[in-house]
């Protein structure tokens, strides 16, 4: 008989509103205090002390409307976020402060989050869902200058990108983006030239979240249907389904390998957590105790494995955070 | 030096017993003589006579005479052997006459004999000579099997002789296949009449399975060979042809072999056309599939041939669309017509499918018709395949015909027979065209399969890629069962709750919920459930299913039978005339009659339901009575304790005993029965049982046949058991078989259930007339299971009689 899943390490409560998106920051050497980022759906982002498990701050830069991503750049004094008010800020934290110092102004209404890649010391790329519904615009931070916008071909009837992610090989090659769209399908971007590499049809509905495995060359995607779609990219950037995985219930909202590529995390409509090992996407655990959808989920990025943390945001206002598999 | 011969013979003498010195002369003499077949006739009748007198002599010759019979002309040696056969004295010749046949076969001079029988068939006077001969030749078994009074040897035993037979017959086609390359005219007329005679002897098997295997290799590439085989089975009579084209199809490994075998023999031969096109597939049925197959590829290989094809097929449909044919003959007949027909639309290719397209279209909408009116399953869905397959073929770019059946083994073979016979009519003599039939015989399915995974790349397999070699077996899954479906609302808690979600409600998760937890409900409630279960009955007997939940019919029909049971009177009385009133769909009326069942069977299982209701391991409910249970545990520990100090003196199971209770069903049985008889009789505008709604009839026969069963040894018994005697002498000529599987069934039901005493002194006349109806039904009744049933019927009805004598009056 198997062990029964474990309960939550511990619960986070007090946002006051349906949480959206997390990210930890835990990078820091000790002096520093690990903290969380949460935002919720009235536009607050708060800043947990994951020691003693308290708000440090509440950050309100988005005019109450629902907060949908969270990325920090280099450590925790830079927080990016970004709204339903169609703005990307950018925070500076440090020392106590909470000003947003930078925004831009996306002037998209979908859900999609941007997505944040460090090219190189102080400069990042940022993908963002732009203002044409198909369309993607890529920016370099911190200058906001524009690298290109990715149109699909005129007639591909993909609908709106939902789900976005920036990615680069080893070695210094050229970073990538991997978008999925209302159609159900996976696009390859090429950034330099701004054309398709690989268009693959995984999901029937759209595609909710994907994350990406660059050393494996090997992602997953997961939509509103009851599967989720393994695909892997080839040597001639051609993307091919290599394995679907079916669900008890039907709809995941998010998607996450944990860094150390060992196992992953999905976000389900059916109020759970799902534990995949990501190697062969064995069926390791499902974490019920939320009582409503499950929007967000983010693993920790502690020096120490033994450290590492999951983090779950859902609609039931709590963010549940589990310790599971850290010995491996 | 014939001369020396005849000397040699005229020395010998003609007596009785030659001596050891003559046979010796005659031997040496033969041997100087050279080709016994170049004797004249004089010497051929001295020799026959020396030799029958040798074997029919009352003593056993001295000398050498068992080489002379092995040495001179076979026809003459084997017509004294056998002539001494048939004599009527046992002597010397019983062992040593089959002995010296035996060598005969043995050292191939049977051969010899068809050979020379074969070179003499313009010799005046062979006609009478042959058919003796050939008599011979094919009951040799008999012969000796007679002439040793059934103590004949191994070796002429027919398994053992007609191979060999087969052997000697193939040896003479060598010859035959020699002197016809080396320009000599030959006859293989006599060959032929061997074989026909011994498969109208019934030595198909024997002979074939020796003969058939050597003519296909050779006549795999060389033309003069298949001449040879195609003028063997065109030269065997016309009375025989039946036998030998029989075997051949039989035994056949595969349609290209029998065309190599029988060439043009349908086109060219009457009876063989009457038996290939009419016999074995309209008139017979007991053919394996791999003959059909043989037959009908055998038709479409060569143009001359599927003229015939085609019109096989049409005789085929004709059959298969008429209404009558469908309604009387067995289920088997019916199954091996279906598989003619698919695999004649198999062998078919797009112009001829043109041409008959309409006659098709036609047969197919008139069959369709008759197979789905019929009551039996298996026949409604032969129907829909055929039709199915039939459609797809004369479609091939609009819409086709798609029904919902169940996919079980049989319907997946009938369906290959549409598809693999294809690529059995490639052959390499046929153009190329043949493909692309094999391409258009793909149903539409598998296309549709095909691209579905080229375009979408889903099911792919799990692929074991090199750098997916380690596995995630470091990491150990929790236990993951209360991963379940999600539901969205919780399950209603009182039956009131249940009728207004069920009557009112939009809520669709509310309404699945409700469905799947009445029959609890209703159970653990009985008084409540009592208060309403009328309008329980009514609401659950017109409910709808609204949403795609899965085992809806299962649930409803549960709750049917439980709010049934809880209150049997009411609800029956609503259910029974529900049944025979206006404004219901078949469906609905079927419901009735199976909850009916149920219910009665629920009820009079003696284990009543009022016992397990309170015990507690059914219903989740608290538990208000310990007592009980502690008188249970009383009683089972007295029990223990009595066991324990007893020793038993008895063999076998200690019998254990059943639970028993009161029958719940006795006062309700009339109430479940009677109404459902009274009214079968008046058709209402929307409802006729004795006319279209035959279907619904069978159901109401078999019902009743339940209810009479589980009503045994109730009070009402014998008035029901009268009253459905009555009800099965009406009906009992109905043309249905399912109608009449019920009426049987009814029967068995009476003669089980009614008391025997009550049987003769109430229904004497009646159970008289059954009788010969019975008796009627299993001569002649076309369905087997009908057949089945009155034979068991008769039998309770002796067994009854039996009881009767026995006891004491």
């Amino acid at each position: 008989m198997a062990q029964p899943p474990p309960d939550p390490h511990f619960v986070l409560r007090g946002t006051g509103a349906a949480v959206h998106a997390l990210h930890f920051s835990c990078g820091g050497g000790e002096p520093d205090i690990p903290v969380l980022f949460s935002g919720s759906e009235n536009g607050f982002i708060h800043v947990w002390n994951l020691k003693t498990h308290r708000v440090d701050a509440a950050l309100d830069g988005h005019g109450r409307k629902s907060v949908c991503g969270l990325k920090t750049m280099d450590g925790k004094e830079r927080l990016l976020s970004q709204g339903r008010d169609q703005r990307i800020c950018l925070w500076d934290l440090a020392e106590g402060r909470t000003s947003v110092t930078d925004s831009v102004f996306t002037e998209n209404v979908g859900f999609c989050r941007c997505s944040l890649l460090k090219v190189a010391e102080g400069r990042w790329l940022m993908a963002t869902a732009a203002k044409a519904l198909e369309e993607v615009q890529v920016l370099e931070l911190p200058s906001k200058t524009s690298v290109c916008t990715l149109k699909p071909e005129v007639g591909a009837k993909l609908g709106m990108p939902m789900c976005l992610k920036l990615w680069q090989g080893s070695c210094g090659s050229q970073p990538s983006l991997l978008a999925g769209y209302e159609d159900g399908s996976v696009l390859l971007w090429n950034l330099s030239t701004g054309k398709v590499l690989s268009q693959l049809i995984c999901h029937q509905e759209p595609v909710m979240s994907l994350d990406f495995d660059s050393e494996k060359a090997k992602g997953i995607s997961g939509s509103s249907e009851k599967v989720l779609s393994i695909w892997s990219l080839n040597e001639q950037q051609n993307l091919q389904v290599q394995k679907t995985h079916r669900l008890v219930n039907a709809g995941i909202s998010d998607i996450t390998i944990r860094p150390d590529k060992k196992i992953l995390a999905t976000a389900g409509w059916d109020h759970r957590i799902r534990i995949f090992g990501w190697k062969k996407l064995k069926p390791l655990a499902v974490l019920d105790y939320h009582t409503a959808t499950v929007h967000s989920v983010s693993f920790s990025d502690h020096k120490s494995p033994s450290d590492r943390l999951l983090a779950a945001g859902a609609k039931d206002h709590r963010i549940s955070i589990w310790s599971i598999y850290t010995q491996t | 030096m014939a001369a020396a011969l005849e000397s040699a013979l005229q020395a010998a003498g003609a007596g009785p017993c030659p001596g050891a010195e003559a046979v010796g002369a005659v031997r040496a003499a033969l041997a100087a003589a050279g080709d016994p077949a170049a004797l004249g006739e004089r010497e051929r009748a001295r020799l026959g006579a020396f030799l029958r007198n040798l074997a029919a002599g009352p003593e056993e010759p001295a000398g050498p005479w068992r080489s002379l019979f092995l040495e001179s002309p076979p026809d003459l040696a084997f017509c004294a052997l056998t002539d001494s056969l048939a004599a009527p004295r046992p002597g010397w010749r019983l062992p040593a006459v089959p002995e010296v046949l035996e060598q005969f076969l043995r050292q191939g001079r049977l051969a010899a004999l068809i050979c020379e029988l074969c070179q003499q068939h313009s010799r005046p006077g062979s006609v009478e000579r042959h058919d003796a001969l050939l008599g011979r030749i094919v009951c040799l078994p008999d012969l000796v099997g007679n002439g040793l009074q059934g103590r004949s040897p191994a070796a002429f035993f027919p398994q053992r002789y007609f191979p060999v037979l087969g052997g000697a017959v193939l040896q003479v086609l060598h010859n035959v296949s020699a002197s016809l390359r080396g320009g000599l005219d030959c006859s293989v007329s006599f060959i032929s009449h061997i074989l026909g005679k011994v498969c109208v002897h019934g030595r198909q098997k024997e002979i074939l399975s020796v003969l058939v295997p050597h003519l296909t290799d050779l006549t795999k590439s060389d033309c003069i060979w298949q001449r040879i085989c195609w003028r063997l089975v065109e030269c065997v009579p016309d009375r025989w042809m039946e036998a030998v084209v029989l075997g051949f199809v039989q035994r056949a490994p595969g349609a290209d072999v029998l065309s190599r075998l029988l060439g043009n023999l349908v086109v060219k031969n009457k009876k063989a056309q009457f038996v290939v096109t009419q016999k074995m597939l309209l008139l017979q049925y007991g053919y394996t599939t791999a003959v059909l197959q043989n037959l009908l590829g055998y038709l479409a290989l060569d143009g001359l041939r599927r003229a015939l094809l085609i019109k096989v097929l049409q005789e085929l449909l004709e059959t298969w669309s008429s209404s009558s044919a469908v309604k009387h003959s067995p289920l088997e007949q019916q199954q091996y017509i279906s598989k003619a027909i698919l695999i004649c639309l198999s062998h078919l290719k797009e112009p001829e499918i043109e041409s008959c397209r309409q006659e098709l279209l036609t047969s197919m909408m008139e069959g369709v018709k008759c197979h789905l009116d019929s009551s039996l399953p298996q026949i409604r869905r032969l129907g829909m395949i055929v039709a199915e397959s039939i459609s797809s073929k004369i479609n091939t770019d609009g819409p086709v015909l798609t029904f919902q059946y169940e996919e079980d083994d049989e319907a997946r073979e009938l369906k290959s027979l549409l598809v693999q016979a294809a690529p059995l009519g490639v052959l390499p003599g046929l153009p190329d065209n043949e493909n692309e039939n094999a391409d258009a015989a793909l149903p539409p399915v598998l296309e549709s399969n095909r691209k579905s995974t080229t375009a979408t790349t889903h099911v792919m397999p799990d692929e074991e890629s090199d750098a997916e070699l380690d596995s995630d077996d470091d990491l150990i899954p929790y236990d993951m069962s209360e991963d379940k479906e999600l539901k969205k609302t919780k399950a209603p808690v009182y039956i009131r709750d249940c009728i207004e979600v069920l009557t009112g409600s939009e809520d669709l998760d509310k309404w699945e919920e409700a469905v799947k937890a009445l029959e609890s409900l209703v159970r653990k409630n009985p008084v409540a459930a009592r208060e309403v279960s009328v309008e329980l009955a009514k609401i659950l007997l017109h409910l709808e299913e609204k949403t795609c939940l899965e085992g809806f019919a299962e649930l409803r029909q549960k709750a049917q039978v439980a709010v049934l049971t809880t209150d049997p009177i009411p609800v029956a009385q609503y259910l029974t005339s529900q049944f025979y009133s206006l404004n219901y769909s078949l469906r609905q009326r079927m419901d009735i009659l199976d909850v009916l069942v149920l219910a009665a069977r629920e009820l009079s299982c003696p284990k009543g339901h009022g016992k397990t209701k309170h015990s507690g391991a059914q219903n989740p409910c608290i538990q208000f009575l310990p007592e009980s249970g502690s008188s249970k545990d009383w009683r089972r520990i007295v029990d223990e304790r009595i066991k324990s100090k007893t020793r038993r003196f008895a063999k076998g199971q200690s019998q254990v005993e059943q639970p028993s209770g009161p029958n719940e069903f006795n006062s309700l049985a009339g109430h479940f029965f009677f109404p459902l008889i009274q009214n079968f009789d008046r058709p209402l505008s929307t409802f006729d049982l004795l006319g279209e709604d035959h279907f619904v009839l069978g159901r109401l026969v078999h019902t009743l046949a339940v209810l009479m069963y589980l009503a045994v040894n109730t009070m009402a018994v014998t008035a029901m058991g009268k009253a459905l005697l009555e009800f099965v002498w009406a009906l009992r000529f109905h043309t249905d078989s399912y109608v009449r599987q019920g009426l049987l069934s009814c029967v068995s039901s009476i003669l089980l259930s009614v008391p025997a005493e009550r049987l003769l002194q109430d229904v004497t006349e009646e159970l008289l007339e059954t009788r010969s109806w019975l008796e009627d039904v299993v001569e002649k009744d076309p369905d087997g299971d009908c057949r089945r049933l009155a034979l068991q019927n008769l039998l309770l009805m002796e067994n009854l009689k039996k009881k009767l004598e026995t006891a004491p009056s």
